[in-house]
């Protein structure tokens, strides 16, 4: 018999317990890569979770690091206290879509102007999942929630909104990228974005944004295996996947900011 | 001690804080509190602390919260339209038992209601403000001293107790100058640390929250919480008293609406009745027993004088009215009491008029 090669371990910052969510639901791979670049970065003892409000509340009972809940939507106000507070620790937020876009969207768009040295993981599933399927800044158009019974509607509810494209549209953030988890490539892919945003909070460059397009079949209606499609057919289009803003590769001129 | 030195309340206050260790502000502009705001930006960059001019009020109590769980007890201050969107964050604060100090130079409401003076938040602040079965230590400074003394006293209930301290001021006490002297230094407060997120080294991962949901242990930790205010309750009441007994009537205050009443004190002497004052220091805890046996041993009737429509009111009749009858004088949307009106009201109560 050949010899047995170990690939593949659990990453120690991922706590071996099963997890709540829903079969196909995007948030375990994204918890898993996160505990993946804490590892090869070996911050587990300096590191800081913010939850959030939403089905990730309990992302403290996966991830083996010191935590801390917010309020819904108010991650980023909390993180900001932590990491002014004390600037050693790795602090980062795990936010969704109604966390971040909506009640939330003022204190993202704030820390990330101040240039705040933490990373945001913002969980985009187009949907309110942990209250049961109702209408996201995310919604994609003609979508189906319990809050748009005939489709979202650009009269009633207008466009979806893209976070990533906002974010960087303010000056100071320094990284933000849009990546997607809907398959192994990109999965990978997204692991990349993610460490190179923890690598950038390590060397205290400022704020840090990646963005993951996920599913969520269970309010979606969409069986798993068909919602991973539907991440590709129906999301990524409008939700372009690919780095919004890298300013250790571009130079921004901010001369005329100043009044001096 | 330092030299005496004529401040006023938001400053002397803003100072105190920086002398009992305070290292983290956060907080968003509004009247009449704005010169802690400017104090705190200008002074703790001086002290290699950290200022933020945060987005909202939401925000500022969420940084609170967040330097808070790293062991650093931070302050925010506000007016009463600010202070009530800080309640959502107050509650998770209080759940989450993490100390911070909140500070409310309230105005005249209800909604933008004026920049007047007022007392009109003291339910609010005494009944819990936010969502949940909670309370925090609410005191009531009444002198520019006491702005100073009582901020130093806030950041070492929050840390003794692991709960909010919120300072209910009021426009005057923010804006009029007084002296005031400071202590060189405070006593240096040994807290137990077991429970703040500095990272998990050598030591199993810790959580803050104010999340349980498996059943029955949201009462267990609801039942601990209770038992830790009923000992605060014993332990922290502050009040104070001057010739409560021997005299034909008891006058009853707090911060600004006092001050009236030490006057009115003097009138009704020149005038041949002897008043008694009562002061709580701490609104929360509140001195019902204390009250009660001023009431009971001398019977005599009491004045409850405020800025509101009768607020602290209800706790000094649940105290005070068993025994002898409890009388009330208010103003409303930033009026203040004079000490005649005060004296007016006594008379009229003594049939003296
Ligand atoms: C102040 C407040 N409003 C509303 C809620 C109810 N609530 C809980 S989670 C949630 C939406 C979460 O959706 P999202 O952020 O997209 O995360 P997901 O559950 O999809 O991962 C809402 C509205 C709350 N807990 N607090």
């Amino acid at each position: 018999m050949a010899k047995m090669k170990t690939v593949q371990t659990r990453p120690e910052a991922l706590i071996d317990v099963t997890t709540h969510y829903c079969p196909g639901c995007g948030h375990g791979i994204i918890h898993r890569l996160i505990a993946e670049v804490i590892d090869e970065f070996e911050i587990q003892d300096r590191t800081v979770l913010v939850a959030p409000v939403g089905c990730s509340v309990l992302a403290y009972n996966y991830l083996d690091v010191d935590a801390i809940e917010a309020a819904h939507g108010r991650a980023p106000a909390v993180a900001t206290g932590i990491k002014r507070a004390n600037p050693n620790l790795i602090v980062f937020t795990y936010q969704g879509d109604g966390d971040l876009a909506a009640i939330g969207t003022n204190e993202i768009i704030h820390a990330a102007n101040r240039g705040e040295n933490f990373t945001t993981i913002f969980v985009n599933n187009a949907i309110y999942g942990m209250t049961g399927g109702q209408l996201a800044p995310t919604t994609l158009i003609d979508q189906i929630t319990t809050t748009t019974p005939r489709g979202r509607s650009v009269g009633n509810e207008g466009y979806p909104i893209r976070v990533c494209e906002l974010v960087s549209s303010l000056i100071t953030p320094y990284y933000v990228e849009r990546v997607s988890v809907s398959n192994a490539k990109n999965v990978r892919k997204a692991k990349r974005a993610i460490k190179k945003a923890f690598q950038f909070q390590i060397e205290g460059r400022g704020f840090t944004l990646v963005e993951l397009l996920s599913s969520c079949p269970t309010n979606w209606s969409i069986e798993p295996v068909a919602s991973m499609k539907w991440v590709d057919e129906k999301m990524e289009p409008f939700f372009p996947l690919g780095v919004y803003r890298d300013r250790s590769k571009e130079e921004v001129d901010v001369s005329a900011a100043s009044c001096k | 001690m330092g030299e005496k030195q004529l401040l006023a309340g938001n400053e002397a206050l803003g100072e105190a804080a920086i002398i009992a260790g305070c290292r983290h502000y956060f907080g968003y502009p509004i009247t009449p509190q704005n010169e802690i705001t400017a104090y705190m930006a200008r002074r703790l960059p001086e002290v290699d602390g950290v200022f933020i001019q945060s987005e909202s009020e939401i925000a500022a109590i969420n940084m609170v919260l967040g330097a808070g769980a790293t062991g650093h007890t931070a302050m925010t201050s506000s007016s009463s339209p600010g202070i009530s969107l800080k309640q959502e964050g107050i509650s998770y604060i209080t759940g989450d038992e993490v100390p911070a100090v909140v500070v409310n130079v309230s105005r005249g409401g209800p909604g933008l209601g004026n920049i007047a003076p007022s007392q009109s938040d003291y339910f609010q602040a005494t009944k819990g403000g936010g969502h949940g079965d909670y309370n925090i230590f609410v005191l009531a400074p009444h002198t520019v001293q006491e702005m100073a003394d009582l901020t130093i006293t806030a950041f070492d209930l929050a840390e003794k107790w692991r709960m909010v301290s919120m300072i209910l001021a009021d426009g005057v006490l923010g804006q009029m100058m007084e002296p005031c002297t400071f202590p060189d230094s405070v006593p240096e407060r040994n807290y137990p640390k077991d429970w703040i997120l500095d990272g998990k080294k050598g030591r199993e991962k810790r959580l803050i929250c104010s999340l349980y949901l498996v059943e029955g242990v949201l009462e267990k930790h609801n039942e601990k919480l209770q038992k830790k205010f009923k000992k605060a309750e014993k332990e922290e009441i502050r009040f104070e008293e001057k010739d409560v007994e021997g005299s034909d009537i008891l006058l009853v205050g707090y911060g600004t609406s006092f001050r009236g009443q030490i006057e009115a004190k003097r009138q009704l002497g020149e005038f041949g009745v002897k008043a008694g004052l009562f002061r709580p220091i701490t609104l929360w805890p509140f001195p019902y027993d204390r009250l009660s046996e001023i009431a009971e041993k001398t019977k005599m009737p009491a004045l409850v004088v405020e800025m509101n429509a009768g607020q602290m009111l209800e706790d000094v009749r649940m105290a005070y009215e068993r025994f002898a009858p409890v009388h009330f004088y208010g103003r409303l949307g930033g009026g203040i009491p004079t000490p005649e009106a005060v004296t007016a009201e006594v008379k009229k109560i003594l049939g003296k008029g």
